[in-house]
């Protein structure tokens, strides 16, 4: 079965290549461009892993894996949040909200993919 | 006794001895005969009764002749002498003692003016030897005050318990607050350090120190960095005394301001974090765009030009942003360079002296501005005007050189001048972009970069009429601010003195009772208010504060406080008589209730003082509450304490008690003016105080009490 990764960013540029990338290796994309949207395809998409960006307007990434992680429902769904900030508390504090994985840019998209299939595959 | 009454009794003594001896025997003998020879003898007596009270007027008459002359020539010299030797002993220039009468006494007056005339060479000498060192501890305390104002670093000294000892003008301006109603304690003698500096930051320091000296160090030393007066920031450097024994006597601290610096500091850091974070994201995007582009050669054209695109833009942004952090960095490293305070004739000396020795010219530096300071980088500029010196004496046959510097506003000029030789209008903008090289040196720098570094600007000047053959480089360079001139400047040095007390080393600190120590060692506000009337309950109010402090029995004029005060009503028609304050003046002050907290700091750890104090007092009582400040020291009051000191005397008005004990009244009727006067009173009182067994604060409040109401009374 088809895997469903929603990524939530709001620079179109890294948007464009993970989209482009993540269909290429068999996922099914959405693209949400900011923490409201996000939240509100969840129920829609049901996706199996959420790719967060945390440095976003309004609602911040660390604000919709929290609000993720109050919800029952949306409990099983992966978390993997991006940031351009790579400070060891910044890390922590990711962790801590309840990401699964919190990766640093620039980072190699190829090896992305990788952690992605290998993250859900372990969920499975 | 009178001389009359003693000459009486001496007269009246020898009469007794002589007429009881002969009535004695006559009666002993009269009453040894037989009955018939008695009555014979008695007839006898009888008939010749007449000549015996002859011969006893005679003896009383040769009685008080004997007393006379004995009174004469002992008695009376001799209290004569007794007050000629009293007079001899008080007074250093008495009368030679001499003494009538009898030779005898004579001779002992003669041994007693040897003995005053000894007496009086040993005085002198001692005298003259106590003037002396006197004038040498004068000297030296001269030479202390010169060397601390002359330094670029804050100094404070403080004591084992903290109580400071010394400090120089620096520290006192690194510490001062824009506002005076900052309730802040200014820097003073006997003031305590840990009013200035956080009390944990200080015991940190000393347990350092200790622990550094019993492990053996020689000159331990540590350094914190704290916040002092308007948000500067100061670095301290504490190096501990020793006492004798090899205690620790107490610290002496060292502070820089490093404000500025630490800015840069944390500039630097900023533009590192923003290239940090400003590059991740935009590299991440090319790396994905990239990465894509690679893996997938075969994607769609579309496709394909949208990720090259990204690459692209991204890129470019990339660029900026690293050129902007760049140039921040730049900005911030251009304003920290190594550019340092140091005295125009300093740089001066030191450029001449590389000028003769490398260059092989002749330089005078006469005409140096000596109060002149200027934040150079000087290994820099000295460059600079050896490579100008240079070409100058290459091109131009340039032998002798004139280096003068002088003050003009915010800037300092420079002169590099000579006589002689006309020097093309455009050989400066020539020299300018070429590397600097003189001597062996060879620098990367052009003179144009040294002249931005400083922020400086150069040109030609001639002087006189154009052609003549009197030149110039002329350099305007920004100079350093006034208030560090101020700090450093010579002139200032006499009234300097004031900054230390090292009597404070001895004293025992504030856990002894107040009241039992000594009056001339304890430390006092003097203080002084002028009002907008005389009754506070019926709303007048402060329009004015003075007060200065005394220390170890001196008055110190450079710690005083003076503030107006708004007192938020409308003032009296005539007060301005008065105070010469008028309406003016007060609007925009602060309110009683922000000043009184800062005068409030500036009295702690003090006992009060001033004339009628139960006034000013009154009018501080009442504002107590509005300004959440109590002032519980002990009070003193000149007036009652003049009263004290002289009780027979009934004026004991200000002026009156200045003119009795000969201070000289200037200034008055402003509140500092007062205060001051008022604090030299004191100093002159105690000292009559002394003379009547006044040596305590305790003793003098219960004097001061005392009169109050003996004066009510009447």
């Amino acid at each position: 079965m088809t895997k469903r990764v929603l990524i939530v960013d709001d620079e179109p540029n890294i948007v464009a290549a993970l989209e482009f990338l993540l269909q290429k290796n068999g996922y099914e994309v959405k693209v949400a461009a900011n923490g409201e949207a996000a939240l509100a395809q969840l129920d829609a998409f049901e996706p199996d892993l959420v790719l967060l960006d945390v440095m976003m307007p309004k609602v911040s990434g660390y604000e919709v894996c929290q609000r993720m992680r109050g919800e029952p429902r949306w409990r099983h769904i992966k978390i993997v949040m991006l940031s351009a900030k790579g400070r060891e508390v910044e890390v922590s504090k990711g962790m801590s909200l309840g990401a699964d994985l919190y990766v640093t840019k620039p980072f190699s998209s190829v090896e992305l993919v990788a952690t992605l299939d290998k993250l859900l595959a372990s969920a499975a | 006794m009178t001389p009359g009454a003693k000459l009486a009794l001496w007269a009246a003594a020898l009469f007794a001895g002589g007429i009881a001896v002969p009535v004695a025997t006559g009666m002993a003998v009269v009453a040894a005969l037989a009955p018939p020879d008695r009555e014979i003898v008695l007839r006898v007596i009888g008939e010749r009764a007449p000549l015996l009270v002859f011969g006893a007027l005679a003896l009383l008459a040769l009685c008080g002749a004997v007393a006379r002359w004995f009174v004469a020539a002992y008695v009376a010299p001799a209290r004569a002498l007794a007050e000629r030797t009293r007079i001899a002993r008080a007074a250093a220039d008495a009368a030679p003692v001499t003494s009538g009468g009898a030779a005898e006494l004579a001779q002992l007056a003669a041994e007693i003016d040897r003995l005053a005339e000894e007496k009086r060479r040993l005085r002198g000498e001692s005298d003259a030897r106590v003037r002396e060192s006197l004038a040498r501890l004068e000297e030296e305390r001269n030479r202390l005050a010169a060397l601390m104002s002359e330094l670029v670093e804050g100094v404070l000294v403080c004591n084992a318990e903290g109580r400071i000892l010394l400090y120089n003008e620096r520290a006192r301006a690194l510490f001062a607050e824009p506002q005076r109603t900052a309730a802040t304690t200014p820097v003073g003698l006997g003031r305590s350090i840990f009013s200035l500096i956080d009390r944990d930051q200080v015991v940190h320091a000393i347990e350092k120190l200790e622990q550094a000296r019993r492990g053996g160090a020689t000159a331990p030393r540590t350094r914190f960095v704290a916040p002092a007066g308007a948000g500067r920031v100061v670095k301290f450097e504490a190096a501990p005394y020793a006492r004798g024994g090899g205690e620790m006597g107490g610290i002496i601290f060292t502070l820089s301001d490093v404000t500025g610096l630490l800015e840069g500091e944390a500039q630097r850091l900023s533009v590192l974090q923003s290239i940090a974070a400003g590059a991740r994201a935009p590299v991440a995007n090319i790396r994905a765009a990239a990465e894509n582009l690679a893996r997938y050669p075969d994607m769609e054209a579309d496709r394909q030009r949208r990720f090259v695109e990204i690459i692209d833009a991204e890129s470019q942004a990339l660029s900026r942003s690293i050129q902007g952090a760049l140039q921040a960095y730049g900005d911030a490293l251009k304003a920290s360079l190594a550019l340092e305070d140091m005295r125009a004739l300093d740089l001066l000396r030191v450029a001449a002296g590389r000028l003769r020795s490398l260059v092989g010219v002749d330089v005078a530096c006469d005409d140096v501005d000596e109060a002149l300071w200027l934040p150079v980088d000087s290994f820099a500029f000295v460059q600079a005007l050896g490579f100008l010196a240079e070409r100058l004496k290459s091109d131009y046959r340039v032998r002798a050189l004139r280096l003068a510097a002088r003050a003009r506003g915010r800037f300092a000029e420079l002169d590099m001048a000579w006589g002689g030789a006309i020097v093309a209008h455009d050989a400066l903008t020539l020299w300018e972009s070429e590397p600097m090289r003189f001597g062996a040196q060879e620098s990367p720098l052009t003179l144009r970069d040294v002249l931005e570094r400083h922020g400086a600007e150069a040109w030609l000047h001639r002087e006189g009429p154009a052609g003549a053959r009197d030149a110039c480089l002329r350099f305007l360079l920004p100079a350093s601010a006034p208030l560090e001139q101020g700090a450093r400047s010579l002139s200032a040095i006499e009234s300097r003195p004031e900054y230390y007390d090292f009597d404070l080393f001895a004293q025992g600190g504030a856990s002894r009772d107040l009241r039992a120590r000594a009056l001339h060692e304890l430390a006092y506000t003097v203080f002084d208010t002028e009002t907008t009337g005389l009754e506070p309950s019926a709303g007048d109010e402060i329009i004015s504060i003075g007060a200065v402090r005394v220390i170890n029995a001196r008055l110190l004029k450079g710690e005083v406080y003076e503030q107006l005060v708004d007192p938020q009503r409308p003032l009296g028609a005539d007060s301005a008589r008065v105070h010469g304050i008028d309406a003016r003046a007060l609007a925009g002050q602060p309110a009683i209730a922000q000043v009184l907290p800062a005068f409030h700091k500036f009295c702690e750890d003090t006992v009060l003082i001033a004339h009628n104090a139960a006034f000013d007092m009154r009018f501080l009582e009442l504002k107590e509450r509005a300004a959440g400040v109590r002032f519980e020291q002990p009070v003193l009051d000149t007036l009652l304490l003049s009263a004290v000191a002289h009780p027979a005397l009934e004026d004991h008005r200000l002026e009156a008690i200045a003119e009795r004990l000969g201070v000289p009244v200037i200034g008055r009727h402003t509140a500092l003016g007062d205060a001051l006067l008022a604090g030299e009173v004191f100093l002159r009182l105690l000292v009559q105080l002394r003379e009547r067994g006044i040596v305590t604060l305790g003793q003098a409040l219960d004097a001061s009490r005392e009169t109050y109401y003996a004066r009510l009374r009447y």
